[in-house]
């Protein structure tokens, strides 16, 4: 049984792997040298701050949105929805950030609580359809997604937000804006000073920003709610059995809007950071982003726990990021990364498989000795 | 008749540093019917999942006609003739007994195509060898617990099992499923197929048994022969001191009404009518028997008090209050309490702790919670004073609950609601899978809440029971109370025949 820890342990590094393994066998088959691509992508994760800066810039997001995942499932819910409120949450950003303009102290948490609010209830509606019309969790965040995707292309071309001759918003007020040292860095007095400091210089030039500490706010939260509040003890008896739940006097369909509100929020704030730190806008999309739905992949590599999201993003992210420096290197293509990506997630989801080859290892180990 | 089938030597199985078999040594002779007995968390399951591959044994050896096997996994039991009946059913219900029998050893057409005629055809013979048939292809939800049953017996047959364990078969049936399972076994013996058959019912060792090995934590006691060894004797090495079987009460002191249900109209989870027109009343300070068959409208009776169904007409008062459909926090907060009849599935939480499981209702509530958060130390405290007052075995409060044995799960419920300090218990099927040890502590409990002024609603399927601890008896048939009496002029005959649906004035 792949139940305690070191086993999940031993588990997912052999998904992970796994994942690597053919991932090389795509890149033979791609014609591509198996070993410099992976010295590349060792490289470009490692070999320069800015690197690093980057990997953490990218993996905020996947963190939240697998926190989001990773929470809802605490209570037995599938939140497909994070893709959703990720949208809702960065459009109620971009929104609140540019029209109003208040000392950053200020504006940087209202903005923020905003739009965590905002899609805290767009993550509630597909609890509350579960719990008063047993509309099935995966139906109605998969609609909501979409009815997010177009609110926010709707939403973008309205006059006085939208900015004139493009397909996008305009830019939140820099009060609004999580970027470390944004305008600081750009200055005379910061160019002099990060010219003497190139290691600190090469991390800021990437669009480090606040997310990341809310992010890693977000997983104690989580890890708070769910194992030292008498609100997580119910969350968790109806995740693990809700009848049980019910006989114990424990709300059950209150509970389930609870956790989505929940999630909506942790996707929410993926959004808002994203918007507050990294692009500033919002713009007209073509397709889906799939920031939420790699919070899926996240959730299911780093297992339903709080902390298991934060390493399993910053491993994605930097899957992420390398990748697409695989593709300027060596011409490859950066689906391989995805190909990756997807084998150790498939991986993961066979826990038991892994388990059984974890159990084999013991017993052989026993024999042995 | 002498010839050893199996044999189990020196097995040892730990699970982490808890010791389930210690050096256990056990020879099964060809054909004969051999009964496993033991306290609650004994090692009995233990045991019989090492014989049937699902547990590998930390030490030891089993042989099989002599020969040294190793076992890996159930498979491997099935195609050496090993075929197990667990505790639990393992059946799936949405598909039909003829699905689940051939389930993992598909016979098939062309390699492609299942062939289920062909095995419909072999169950239906099967089945027809010993009492009512079984249809192939009825679904699993849709027969009774006695049926799914047979269904496991059948699919250990059909896999063309020698050696049949069955692990406390009895503790879900009724007493004429329990008559009928009797004959079954022993017509399988009859035909030479090799038994063993955990139970806790002494009364059904000295039935049905030829020999009998007790184990006590992990350890071997004793084989006996059950011809020349009695029920309490078997009891006395089990436990290693005397049991009671029977109690003496004081008559009831001070009696008020505490709740009645007046008309009350429900209907079962299929929609169909299941409670038509019950009227119940109950006092304090006694024991209320409800008597009846499987499937009379128990449950719904259990689970209308307990705010999990609602009521379509009729009334229910506490003390005069009126809490018909109320919910379950509600009730629970006018201190109802109840031990549910399926601890699996309603009365726990098995991913949760032993510590967790025992604030499942008062999980929110000081001291366990202070402005929302847990008290880690006081949730602990808590659940080592009742491990300890009902003796749950191991005595750790953070482990799994899924690990406890199958009686300790029901020790770990009845600990927890008998600590809530009801006014009203509705207790349904409280010993169900206990040992006799157990069974009496649980008894003494029920009785000790009672002389404290409580009231008790005992809804139960086995007559010895409900006869032995009840101070009043009500007979259940087809969704109304059919019989009231006292229990001091009960007599096993008459309810039974109260209980099938008969009349006495016939
Ligand atoms: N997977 C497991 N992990 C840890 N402990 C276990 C596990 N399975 C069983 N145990 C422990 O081993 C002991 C023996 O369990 P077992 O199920 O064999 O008891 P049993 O004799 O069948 O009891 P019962 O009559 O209550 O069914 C119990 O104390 C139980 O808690
Ligand atoms: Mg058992």
């Amino acid at each position: 049984m792949p139940n305690s820890s070191y086993e999940k342990l031993t588990a997912t590094f052999f998904s992970i792997v796994a994942g690597i393994l053919v991932g090389g066998l795509v890149l033979k088959i791609a014609g591509l040298p198996v070993g410099e691509a992976y010295l590349v992508m060792f490289n470009s994760m490692f070999s320069r701050a800015n690197y690093v800066a980057h990997i953490i810039v990218k993996s905020t997001p996947l963190i939240l949105t697998g926190l989001s995942v990773a929470f809802a499932f605490r209570t037995g819910l599938f939140n497909i929805g994070a893709e959703g409120q990720f949208i809702i949450g960065a459009t109620t950003a971009a929104l609140a950030g540019y029209f109003l303009d208040l000392h950053p102290l200020l504006e940087i948490p209202l903005v923020l609580l905003l739009a965590v609010f905002v899609s805290a209830l767009w993550g509630g509606i597909a609890g509350l359809l579960k719990a008063h019309f047993a509309v099935h969790e995966v139906i109605s965040t998969i609609m909501l997604n979409w009815t997010a995707f177009y609110l926010q292309n709707y939403l973008v071309m309205l006059e006085g937000f939208r900015r004139p001759n493009s397909e996008a918003s305009n830019s939140i007020n820099v009060s609004a804006s999580l970027t470390f040292f944004e305008n600081w860095k750009y200055s005379d007095a910061g160019i002099l000073w990060l010219e003497k400091h190139p290691l600190l210089a090469d991390f800021l030039r990437a669009p480090v920003n606040g997310g990341i500490i809310i992010a890693l706010l977000a997983a104690i939260f989580c890890y708070i709610i769910l194992h030292k509040t008498s609100l997580g003890f119910s969350l968790r008896a109806v995740g693990h059995n809700a009848d049980a739940a019910e006989y114990g006097g424990i709300k059950v369909k209150q509970k389930m809007t609870t956790s989505m509100l929940i999630a909506g929020a942790l996707a929410g704030a993926a959004g808002a950071t994203h918007v507050m730190g990294v692009s500033r806008n919002i713009a007209i999309l073509a397709s889906m982003e799939g920031y939420g739905f790699d919070g899926i992949a996240v959730a299911l590599i780093g297992g339903s726990g709080a902390w298991g999201p934060i390493l399993a993003g910053l491993f994605f992210g930097a899957l992420k990021y390398s990748g697409s420096k695989l593709q300027a290197a060596l011409e490859a293509p950066s689906e391989v990364i995805y190909i990756m990506i997807g084998v150790i997630v498939f991986f993961t989801a066979m826990p038991k498989l892994f388990g059984k080859i974890s159990d084999l290892i013991k017993k052989r180990r026993a024999h042995a000795r | 008749m002498s010839e050893v089938i199996v044999e189990l030597k020196n097995i040892t199985k730990r699970f982490g540093s808890f010791l389930a078999n210690d050096n256990l040594s056990l020879s099964i002779k060809k054909g004969e019917i051999h009964a496993l007995l033991g306290e609650n968390g004994a090692g009995k399951s233990t045991l019989m999942n090492i014989l049937y591959g699902l547990v590998s044994p930390t030490s030891g050896e089993i042989f099989l006609h002599g020969k040294k096997v190793e076992i890996k996994n159930s498979l491997q039991a099935i195609s050496l003739g090993i075929g197990m009946v667990h505790q639990h059913f393992m059946l799936i219900e949405t598909f039909t007994v003829t699905e689940n029998i051939v389930l993992g050893r598909e016979t098939s057409r062309y390699g492609l195509l299942l062939d289920l005629p062909q095995a419909e055809h072999a169950i239906q013979k099967i089945s027809a060898e010993f009492g009512p048939a079984v249809n192939p292809r009825a679904k699993i939800s849709e027969i009774s617990v006695g049926m799914q049953q047979r269904v496991e017996i059948i699919k250990a047959l059909y896999h063309q099992a020698e050696i049949l364990i069955l692990d406390e078969p009895t503790a879900v049936l009724t007493p004429l499923e329990i008559e009928e399972f009797g004959k079954i076994i022993k017509r399988l013996s009859s035909l030479g197929k090799t038994i063993i058959i955990i139970t806790h019912k002494l009364k059904e060792i000295k039935a049905l048994a030829d020999r009998c090995t007790i184990i006590c934590k992990g350890k071997l006691v004793d084989t006996v022969e059950v011809a020349q060894t009695s029920e309490q004797e078997l009891a006395y090495k089990m436990v290693g001191r005397k049991v009671e079987f029977k109690f003496n009460k004081t008559p009831p002191s001070s009696q008020k009404k505490i709740l009645s249900l007046q008309n009350i109209v429900a209907l079962n989870k299929r929609g169909l009518p299941a409670l038509q027109n019950l009227s119940i009343e109950l006092y304090t300070g006694e024991i209320l028997g409800i008597a009846g068959i499987d499937g009379n409208g128990q449950s719904e009776l259990a689970e209308i008090l307990t705010g999990l169904r609602a009521i379509e007409s009729g009334k229910i008062e506490k003390n005069g209050e009126d809490i018909t459909n109320k919910s379950p926090a509600n009730l629970f907060l006018k201190k109802i309490s109840s031990i549910p009849e399926d601890r699996q599935k309603r009365g726990l939480v098995l991913d949760f702790s032993v510590a967790e499981n025992m604030i499942l209702q008062t999980h929110h509530l000081p001291p366990f919670s202070r402005l929302g958060f847990l008290q880690k130390d006081q949730i602990e405290k808590h659940a080592l004073q009742l491990i300890e007052r009902f003796d749950v075995r191991p005595p750790q409060a953070d482990g799994l609950t899924s690990a406890l044995s199958g009686g300790n799960q029901q020790k770990v419920i009845i600990a927890r609601e008998l600590s809530h300090d009801p006014d009203i218990l509705i207790a349904v099927q409280p010993t169900r899978g206990l040992d006799v040890g157990a069974i009496e502590y649980v008894h003494r409990a029920l009785i000790a809440l009672r002389s404290q002024g409580k009231a008790i609603l005992l809804i139960s399927l086995e007559l010895d029971e409900i006869i032995n601890l009840s101070d009043k008896i009500a007979v259940i048939f087809d969704g109304k109370i059919v019989a009231n009496m006292d229990a001091l002029d009960a007599d096993e005959k008459k309810i039974g025949l109260l209980m099938a649906g008969g009349s006495l004035h016939a």
